[in-house]
Formats: C-alpha cells, structure tokens, sequence
C-alpha cells in the first residue's frame, strides 16, 4: 500500500469516521475543507511516527508537511529517505 | 456609534494601512472597506431587511471578515458559526435565527442542497469558493427559490458605495451561540452599543494603540476571537488572522515576521507553547499575552513570564452573556496569580447567595454583573433571558447572573470556584453535557450515556463521556470518531471510559458527583 493511501486510510478511518474511504482529493487542504482539526494535527504527527517509523520534531509540524495528503506523503519519504 | 464605524473611522484616518493579514495576503483599510461595500449591496438587492440575519459558516479568512462587516454595513445582523460545527446543528442554528443570507464556501453541493431545503429563510446564498464542476447552479437555483451568488463575481459586479446607513445603536449587531443547559444552541444578543461598549472597554485596559499587531488564532465564532478583530479594526491595528492554531511552529514563526505586539490565547495554546523551544523565534516584539477560558494554573503564568519576561500578562474572565466581565491589573499577578482580578473598566460585579443578597468578601455565590457590556439576552428565548437576565435596582436596568460561583477577598479581587449548573466550562467555551450525550445516544450499541465536567489543570475542565454498551464490540476509539464526525471540536470528549453500569441515584437518576 503507498504512503498516500495509508494516510487517507487512517484519516478516514480515525478522523474522519467514513464507512466510504477518503473523498478528497491528495492536494485537499486539510483545515480549509475542515478534514483534520487542531487535534487530528497532533493524532496525524503520532499517527506517522509510529506506522513509518519517523521522528518529526515540533518545528517540522507545519502546514507545508502535513496539511494535505500529497504535503504529508512527501515529508515522510523525506524522513524516511534520511533515517 | 455602531460596530461598522471601528472600520468606517479607521478607513477614513489611515485607507492605506495595513488592516489584515489573512492566508498570505495583506489587505488595507480601503480594500476592507470597498469588499464590505460590495458585498452589503449585493445583501440588499437580494432583499436584506434591517436586522435580518447574515450567517457565516466559514473558517477564519478575509472572506469571514468581510462578510462581519458587510451584514452591518446592510443593517443586518450577523451570526458566525464555527467552521466546525456539524450539518445538523448549522441548519438547527439557521432556523433559530431565521437567516436571509448564508455566506459559506461551495465545495459541498449536498450541503447547500439540505440548507435550502431545511431553512426556507434563506434568500441568498454567498459561495466564497470558486465552485467545484459538480455544483450544478442553475439547477440548484431552479429547485430553491434562492439566489446563489459567488464571491468573487459579487466583487467584480456590485458598487463600492458605502450603503446608507439605516441602524441606531440599539439595534442587534450579532448573535453569538453558545450551548445551554438543555444543550440546544442559544443566541446571545448583542446590540450595537453593548458591543462598542465591551470593545472600549477592554481597549482601555490593555491599552491598545494603532501600532499594535494583533495575532488571532481563535475561531471568529467565539467571542473572544471575534473581538480581536472588532478592537484591531476600532483602534486602527494591524490583525493576523489565522485558521487555527494547528501548526505552532507556523504561527510563531509568523508571529516572528510580522512582529505581532499582542498574543490572545487559551490555556491549551500555552500548554503547547511552554512544551516547545521557543529559542529559535525571535519574539521580542511581544508586548501583552492574554488569557481567558479556565484560569491559567500559577505554574504556568510563572513560566510564561520566564519565556516572555518583556511580555505583560493579563488573566481574565469572561461569559459571552457579557463579553469580557474581569481581568487582573498584571501588577497584581505574583500577589493573587489565582486570581481573575477586578472587573472592567467601567462596569461592576459582586456576589449573592441563592436570595439574590450581596455577600461578603470570602463567600462563595454566584457572580453578579452590572455594565454596558451586559447583553440584551437570548434570542427568542425569554424564559432562560429572564433566568439569566434579571432586573437591576433602576427601573428597567439588566444585571447578569453569571451561573458562575465566585468568591472575593478583602481589597476585591474575584475567584473562579465552579459553576451552579452542569455546564462544564472547557478551553472558555461552554458545554452542556445533554448536547454530547445526545450525540453518544445515537451511536448502535450505546445502552447509557452521562457526560461530566472532570477538573483538568489546563482546560479548566476536561470533557468526559462514560458509556454503557450493549455486547456489541464497540471500543473507546469508535465512541471518539462518532463524536468528532457529530460535534464541533471543543464538545469532543477528552476521556471516554466504558462500563457495564452507571451509578444511580435513589429516584433512578444517574448520580453524575459518582463519575467525576
């Protein structure tokens, strides 16, 4: 399963509580379209830390790494790629 | 003086100045002002009558904004709702208000579809997103007797005359909902003067001049963030508004580059903040923070002013029913660091016991308030307006009994003890625990539900569910995500804990003192 589809999976699943998978698309913003709210943030850094193995350090929580699912996918190949 | 004059007399003074920074973008006095025009115009042709309702279902943004002031400029009324409220209680809001106009993005058609179907007051629909292919708008105008405009078109088209002026200062400037006990919504009433009145007055004792930047990371639907906007634009500042506090890191560092002066937050937001290394931003413009919501515990305020030793801090107190009603003078702050402080400029505020008498410093009672600040009660709901409003000693004149016990020492200095009724007072917002136990009712498998108030050192309390079910397999986390699809964020609970039984109380009650 790629990065991206296991990220829509949790959202769905744990966020946003869809029988119907996510229905946005992989450049929706998170906040904007309100699918992640200030908490769901802080659940998605504990989320990617623990299925991909990561440490995401409090200056790297920033819109540009995880406000969307294309943002998030990317930055944990960036970690991944360097640990 | 009326709401829409804080923008009015700050264009005129300085139209070039920056008013608000908002998703990158920075927008003048005059770009405000001629957006507002626009927009209030095309209110009026769809028909807007003095005090009709304008709701904003938006998240924080110049559209949001814009449309604050547009419903003014109008004559209407206007009534944001959190961004994150749920369907079901956006239309249930709708239709207690009777809104004419709805000013929302349109990326969700079914949405719309089920608000013009639901709430037949609605005349005009303003869709802030340029919209999705699927949202038919010819079809969508043909099924509902509404027009649908969009933003964008409505900037381009309308005139950027500012529209007569058609209210008096007695007239409502916006409804503020919040949760009553029943745990259906209740809007707050403000008129125009109880607003200039409550902006003024906290302006006063934060002294605020035009050359402060004022960081806004709380929803515009709650009233302590609506009046960062409200003040900023009264005396001329600059506002950087923001979705949300989300992103700490994004925030600071915007707080670094745009050298924001003042820093509103709740208890959470510091919680967040004295947890991070705050080394690498250069915050040294800071010049106040404040707080309201639960007290901040006395740790906290002293590792604040570690971080921020050239920051002043302001602990206040506040109930929407009076906007802001106490705040400790911060010379005060390592005499009484548990204490919420005096009332504001201006206004007065005591405590009585369950016959309405004064009580002496040191009782404990329920919070009494007197002031321009004290709203003109809940909309179309005279009996809990006549519970919670109540004659004063001059004919005519409303006090405002709290529901909050206090008690006061000697030299007048007011602290927060708990509240009378059930409501639990979490992050400054109110909820009624029938509102979160109505939802956990309709989760298949929930046999018994109670929800309590759990003292919480930085929320002040902590929302918590305790749930029977039946043999269904339902688990923690599945109560949790139920919650969140249906309640707005705050209402989430923190804790949620299953058992097989709830305590009763003689008459068969649930004994709710049993699960805290």
């Amino acid at each position: 399963m790629t990065i991206e589809s296991q990220i829509k999976e949790y959202i769905a699943k744990n966020l946003l509580f869809s029988s119907d998978g996510f229905k946005y698309s992989d450049e929706a913003s998170f906040l904007e379209e309100g699918i992640v709210d200030s908490q769901g943030v802080m659940e998605l850094v504990l989320f990617v830390e623990e299925n991909f193995n990561i440490q995401v350090n409090d200056p790297e929580i920033v819109p540009d790494n995880f406000d969307s699912v294309s943002k998030l996918a990317a930055y944990v190949r960036r970690k991944s790629g360097v640990f | 003086m009326l709401v829409q004059d804080f923008l009015h007399n700050s264009v005129d003074r300085s139209p070039e100045k920056v008013a608000l920074i908002c998703d990158g973008q920075r927008f003048s006095y005059r770009d405000i002002e001629i957006a507002a025009n626009r927009l209030a115009n095309a209110f009026i042709g769809g028909g807007l009558q003095r005090g009709d309702r304008v709701v904003i279902y938006l998240p924080n943004s110049a559209a949001s904004v814009t449309a604050i002031f547009a419903a003014l400029k109008a004559g209407g009324v206007f009534v944001v709702i959190n961004h994150t409220t749920k369907q079901d209680k956006l239309i249930q809001i709708l239709k207690n208000c009777r809104a004419t106009a709805i000013v929302t993005h349109g990326r969700d058609e079914a949405l719309i579809r089920a608000i013009l179907s639901a709430a037949p007051s609605v005349k005009t629909v303003v869709l802030t997103k340029p919209i999705s292919d699927q949202l038919d708008m010819r079809s969508l105008e043909n099924d509902h007797p509404a027009r649908i405009l969009i933003y964008d078109e409505v900037q381009k088209t309308e005139s950027d005359l500012r529209p007569p002026r058609v209210n008096i200062d007695l007239d409502l400037a916006c409804l503020i909902y919040t949760s009553g006990s029943t745990g259906e919504p209740k809007g707050v009433m403000s008129d125009h003067s109880n607003v200039v009145f409550a902006a003024s007055s906290i302006i006063e004792y934060l002294q605020n001049v035009e050359d402060d930047i004022v960081i806004d990371v709380l929803p515009l639907s709650f009233d302590y963030g609506l009046y960062q906007l409200l003040m900023v634009f009264k005396f001329g500042g600059t506002l950087v508004l923001e979705r949300s506090f989300a992103y700490p890191a994004a925030i600071l560092k915007r707080m670094e580059e745009e050298r924001v002066t003042g820093f509103p937050g709740v208890p959470t937001i510091f919680a967040m903040l004295l947890n991070m290394d705050l080394s690498q931003f250069d915050l040294s413009h800071l010049r106040y923070i404040t707080n309201t919501a639960a007290a901040l515990p006395a740790s906290h305020i002293q590792q604040l002013r570690q971080k921020f030793p050239w920051a002043t801090i302001y602990s206040m107190y506040g109930l929407t029913e009076t906007k802001r009603t106490l705040y400790l003078p911060p010379d005060q702050l390592d005499r009484r660091p548990d204490s919420v402080g005096i009332p504001i400029p201006g206004t007065e505020a005591w405590v009585v016991d369950e016959q309405g008498n004064r009580l002496p410093p040191g009782s404990v009672g329920e919070l009494v308030v007197r002031g321009r600040h004290v709203m003109r009660g809940y909309w179309e709901d005279p009996e809990l307006t006549a519970m919670r409003y109540r004659p004063g000693l001059i004919p005519g004149e409303r006090l405002c009994y709290t529901g909050d016990l206090f008690r006061m020492d000697e030299e007048g200095f007011f602290y927060f003890v708990g509240r009378k009724d059930d409501i639990i007072k979490t992050r400054g917002e109110k909820v009624a625990p029938k509102e979160v136990e109505n939802v956990l009712y309709r989760i298949p498998g929930v046999v018994e539900a109670a929800v309590v108030g759990v003292s919480d050192p930085v929320l002040g309390e902590a929302v918590k569910a305790v749930v029977v079910a039946d043999r269904s397999q339902l688990t923690e986390a599945q109560i949790l995500a139920f919650c969140r699809a249906h309640l707005e964020d705050f209402m989430v609970p923190q804790q949620v804990e299953i058992r097989d039984e709830l305590p009763k109380t003689p008459s068969g009650k649930i004994d709710k003192k049993l699960l805290k």
